[in-house]
Order: C-alpha cells, then sequence, then structure tokens
C-alpha cells in the first residue's frame, strides 16, 4: 500500500443481487481535489460512503488515512469531514447549534467548537443567519452549513457527494469558491459530480464511472485530449436538409457524430473543418465553434441514451 | 472517547432538540395523565364508590387508579419517544446518518437515545407522581417510591419499540403498534380494575403483558398493599426487557443503518 490518503483495490460494494460498485481501483493523494463523475446510479454515492467509513465493503481492500474502515472506522471518521448528497441537519435548531452539536460528536471542547463556529460562520458567509432556525433557511444556504458542520472538525479530508447540486448560479460559484480556499490550505477534497464544469474547475484528477466501474481516469485535459479532440464545431440545418448533408460531412473531421437535431464535428482546428465545410458547398444554418468540454468525453463514454 | 462518553453526546444533542421542541409533546405528556386522573378516579370513581371503595376494591377508586396510570404513563412516554423520533433519524430527516458519519457509533446512538428518553421519564414520573400525592392517592414518599418501577417501565418499552421502528419501511407501522399494542395494553394490563374482573381465559394472557408487571410494582410501592405478583419477577421481567431490547435495538438499528 502507499502513503495515498485513500487507496482502493478491487473495491467492491452489492446490495443482494445488485452490484453497485464493481470491483474499483483508485488513489487520492494528500492535497489533491479527486472526482467522481458519472451518471445516476454509477456508484459514486455508495464508494464515498465506503470511504467515509459508514458502510462496509463486499470485498476488495481499501485503506483511508492508512487505516482500514472495517477495524478503525471510528478513528478514521473522527478525521473526516463528510457532506453528504442530502442535507440531513436538524431543521428545529438553529445555524449554531446544528454546528455545536455536531462539534460535541466529535468530543471536542464547547471552547474549542465556539472558536470554529465562528471561523466557519464567516467561511460560509452564514454570520446573520448564526440564530436563525434551520428549517426555513434556502437551499444554498442548507448545503453551506452542511458544508460548515463537515468542516467543524478540521478534518484533513473532506468527501462532498454532490455538493452543489440543486443550486442556483450564485450559490454554486461561491461553494467553488470556497472549496478552492480549502485546496489551497491544504485539505484533500474528493468531489462527486455530474456536473463537468464542476469537475473541470475543481479537479485536479478525476475517474468516470458508469454502471459501478471506472471508465476512465486522468487530468480533466488528459481525458478531453484522449477521448475528445480540441474544440468541437456544432452544426445545425434547416429542417429536412440534415440527411442530405449528413453523409457528406464524414470524412472532413476526425470524429463526426450526427444528433436528431445537430451534427458534431470534433476537431483540432475548428476554423480549418469549417472551411473545408465550406469548400464541400454546405451550407448549415448555423454554426457555432467551441471548445470540447469534459461533458463531450462524459458523454462519448457513458452514451447519450438514459439506461435506467 | 469512550463509548459512554459519545452516548453523553447524543443525549445533549437530544436535550437541545427538545429544547426547541418541548411544546408540542407538553400536552400528552403532563396533562393528559392529569385528564384521566380526573375523568375516571374523579368523575367515574364517584359512580363506582362512594369515596370509601367498593364492593370489589377495599380502597377508594381514585386510589386505585392512580398508581396503575403512573405506570401507564411511563409505557406511553417511553413508546412514543421510541417511535415517531426514532423514524424521524432514520427515515425522514435521516439525523441518525449524519450522527453515524462522526465517531459515534450504532451503540452509542442506540444508549444515548435511550438515555434520553430515561431522563425524559424521570420529569414525566416525578411530576405525574407529584399530582397523584397533590389529588390525595399517595403520600410523598410512597409516591417516590414508584418512581423508579414507572421509569424501568417506561426505558422496557422504549428499548424494544426502539427495536421494533428500526425494522418499519412507513409510518403505517407505527399506527398499528400503537392501535393494536399499546392501545390494549393500556387497557387491560391492570390500569383501570384488577385482572381479576377479566374473564379466567384471558387473565394469563394479561399477566404475561409487560404493563401489568410495571402496575404492579408501581401500585404495590404506592399504596403500600400486596402486590398483584412477586415484585421480583416483574423486576426481573422488566430488567430483562430493557436489556434484550437495548441489544436487539443496537442490532436491528445496525442493519438499517449501515448498509
Ligand atoms: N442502501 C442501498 N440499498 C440497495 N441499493 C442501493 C443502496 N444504495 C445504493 N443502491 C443502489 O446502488 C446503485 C448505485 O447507487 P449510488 O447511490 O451509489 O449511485 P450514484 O452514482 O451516487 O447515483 P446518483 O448520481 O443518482 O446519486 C443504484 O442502483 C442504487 O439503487
Ligand atoms: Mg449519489
Amino acid at each position: 500500500m502507499t502513503d495515498a490518503l485513500v487507496d482502493a483495490r478491487n473495491l467492491r460494494k452489492e446490495f443482494g443481487e445488485l452490484v453497485a460498485v464493481d470491483g474499483i481501483d483508485f488513489e487520492v493523494r494528500a492535497g489533491e481535489a479527486f472526482g467522481f463523475l458519472g451518471p445516476n446510479g454509477a456508484g459514486k454515492s455508495s464508494t464515498m460512503k465506503m470511504i467515509g467509513s459508514v458502510s462496509p465493503r463486499t470485498d476488495g481492500d481499501l485503506r483511508v488515512l492508512g487505516k482500514d474502515p472495517n477495524e478503525h472506522g471510528q478513528e478514521i471518521r473522527a478525521q473526516l469531514g463528510v457532506i453528504p448528497q442530502e442535507d440531513n441537519l436538524d431543521l428545529e435548531l438553529t445555524v449554531y447549534e446544528n454546528l455545536l452539536i455536531y462539534g460535541r460528536y466529535f468530543g471536542m471542547s464547547r471552547k474549542v467548537i465556539n472558536e470554529r463556529i465562528d471561523e466557519l460562520l464567516t467561511f460560509t458567509q452564514l454570520d446573520e443567519r448564526r440564530h436563525s432556525r434551520v428549517e426555513p433557511l434556502s437551499g444554498g444556504m442548507k448545503r453551506r452549513l452542511t458544508i460548515a458542520r463537515g468542516l467543524i472538525n478540521t478534518p484533513k479530508l473532506l468527501l462532498l457527494d454532490e455538493p452543489t447540486t440543486g443550486l442556483d448560479p450564485q450559490a454554486r460559484h461561491l461553494l467553488w469558491d470556497r472549496l478552492y480556499r480549502l485546496k489551497q490550505e491544504g485539505v484533500t477534497l474528493i468531489i462527486t459530480t455530474h456536473y463537468m464544469d464542476e469537475a473541470e474547475q475543481l479537479c485536479d484528477r478525476l475517474v468516470i464511472m458508469d454502471k459501478g466501474r471506472i471508465v476512465t481516469e486522468g487530468s480533466p485535459r488528459d481525458l478531453i485530449e484522449q477521448h475528445s479532440r480540441r474544440e468541437v464545431l456544432e452544426m445545425r440545418f434547416a429542417v429536412g436538409t440534415q440527411e442530405e448533408y449528413a453523409g457528406r460531412l464524414e470524412g472532413l473531421a476526425p470524429r463526426v457524430e450526427i444528433l436528431p437535431d445537430r451534427v458534431l464535428l470534433y476537431t483540432d482546428d475548428a476554423d480549418a473543418t469549417a472551411d473545408a465545410v465550406a469548400a464541400q458547398g454546405i451550407v448549415p444554418e448555423s454554426t457555432v465553434s467551441r471548445r470540447s468540454t469534459l461533458e463531450d468525453v462524459f458523454l462519448r463514454l457513458t452514451g447519450r441514451t438514459l439506461v435506467e | 472517547m469512550t463509548m459512554l462518553a459519545l452516548s453523553g453526546r447524543v443525549v445533549e444533542a437530544s436535550a437541545r432538540v427538545y429544547r426547541r421542541t418541548w411544546r408540542g409533546s407538553v400536552i400528552s405528556t403532563f396533562f393528559n395523565p392529569i385528564l384521566y386522573l380526573l375523568a375516571m378516579g374523579v368523575g367515574l370513581g364517584q359512580l363506582v364508590d362512594d369515596g370509601t371503595g367498593s364492593t370489589t376494591l377495599a380502597i377508594p377508586y381514585l386510589t386505585f387508579l392512580a398508581p396503575g396510570l403512573l405506570a401507564a404513563t411511563a409505557m406511553m412516554t417511553g413508546a412514543g419517544d421510541a417511535s415517531w423520533p426514532v423514524m424521524a433519524g432514520i427515515k425522514w430527516r435521516k439525523t441518525y446518518d449524519a450522527i453515524l458519519a462522526t465517531p459515534v457509533g450504532v451503540p452509542e446512538l442506540v444508549v444515548g437515545h435511550l438515555s434520553w428518553v430515561g431522563i425524559r421519564l424521570l420529569f414525566v414520573t416525578v411530576v405525574y407522581s407529584g399530582v397523584m400525592t397533590a389529588f390525595g392517592a399517595t403520600t410523598i414518599a410512597q409516591g417516590a417510591l414508584a418512581i423508579p418501577p414507572a421509569l424501568l417501565t417506561g426505558l422496557g418499552f422504549a428499548a424494544i419499540i426502539t427495536a421494533y421502528t428500526a425494522r418499519l419501511k412507513d409510518e403505517q407501522g407505527l399506527a398499528a403498534l400503537f392501535r393494536f399494542a399499546i392501545m390494549p395494553l393500556f387497557l387491560f394490563s391492570g390500569t383501570f380494575f384488577p385482572l381479576s374482573q377479566l374473564p379466567g381465559w384471558i387473565q394469563p394472557a394479561a399477566y404475561a403483558t409487560p404493563l401489568f408487571h410495571g402496575v404492579s410494582l408501581c401500585r404495590g410501592l404506592a399504596l403500600g398493599t400486596d402486590f398483584a405478583v412477586h415484585p421480583m419477577y416483574s423486576i426481573t421481567y422488566l430488567l430483562a426487557m430493557l436489556i434484550l431490547g437495548t441489544l436487539l435495538a443496537i442490532r436491528l438499528m445496525g442493519r438499517r443503518l449501515i448498509t
């Protein structure tokens, strides 16, 4: 085993007949932000719960902070911060009380907790809501409180399961900024997300999971280079003319993908490809050229159809 | 931290939640027993005897009823605290998941929860015992003696019902519990009338119920009269219910929450 903060070998989780995590290997190193990307049901949360030492693995090997969760779950949990997919705050209590009782579960003294709460409320911009009951708070505020709660014990390793799902753009950007700061302070982050932009923003390295397996691994840029092209040309055609033109586009770019409403050309140089298209006398109704994103990689690897 | 210290942290948190929510439960825990004492003890009592006993009871009905209601109230409190709040922690609010992500484990969670129910039971039985004394049903000293068995009764129910709730998919099972178990126990465990009033064939079943033993202990101690059954049997029964119930609750809660 290495000195990685999390080290998984052939990690497996079954729920009865259902295989949620199907033998995955990964390593999370100190100080990095590591992402699990994948569609619904890919096994992201199941993996997070095994790392969080609240869900026993079915098979394989797992070390978190150098220890085996099966034997040292309590010690591991003492050093982790966990932000679960669904907020599970005490809605009747105030913001302050939620943080206080959580700190107490970690065995912290009231004095230390109170100092920490002051810092965390400032950090998550919840100062003014200190004595508000949690129930009426907005989704973004609840999420921030859940994050503050996960940080109460000053963890070295923070597990964030879909930290920004359901939040508006302002709230997401605020959270990204806070997570980025945590990373700067040396906290290791493990993040699951459906959002490609989030993964691109936050993750140094990520794995894409599908149906319990890891389909690829690397930095966001590596993955785009490996599985897509630098740029994408999206063309729309007048109704009824797409079939006619689409066939003639084949060969004009390294990869051409035909969708019901548009054609995507994956290329290293969008301008050159656009010129080549024009030279063939093909006239799209509209053309958009953009950088290739993780979304292109994601859709390529996990498919465009919804399989549930 | 030790298991006990961590359980203590769960108690602390429960106390905080209670500070915010006690208003909702105060009617059922404090006023209902007083209402029962007034309606049944005083009202009905004057109908069935003239305050000096009746053909079957050597003592006034109010005096007979009050310690039985103490045990029954403890049962109700224990059952109530082990049902809806536990379901909320497991399923509706998922606060138990939040707790288990910390160093607190399932045994500490269950023991902490039951300890908190014990503290609640202590409030409730002390207040009730005071009310009972104020109604003239017992003396202060004898009323105080009846508190420990009432506590034990409430805790025994809380433990076993926590185990039951840990297995439930939804609240229908809770409604069924109160309708088909707690209510019949409340009515037929010797709280409102001596079991000798029941038809002979059903008496053994009534003697086997936990509340009967709680009532027997509370009544014997509060009134200084003979116990309906030897107190050692009752204490053993209720202690076993508490210990086995707690172990079962830990086991089933683990199965439910650690998946
Ligand atoms: N406690 C459980 N009992 C039974 N099946 C479960 C349990 N938890 C998860 N599963 C199943 O395991 C599979 C993987 O679920 P998981 O929650 O890990 O996916 P996910 O990648 O987090 O999905 P999402 O993006 O929707 O959150 C799903 O089919 C899910 O239904
Ligand atoms: Mg999930």
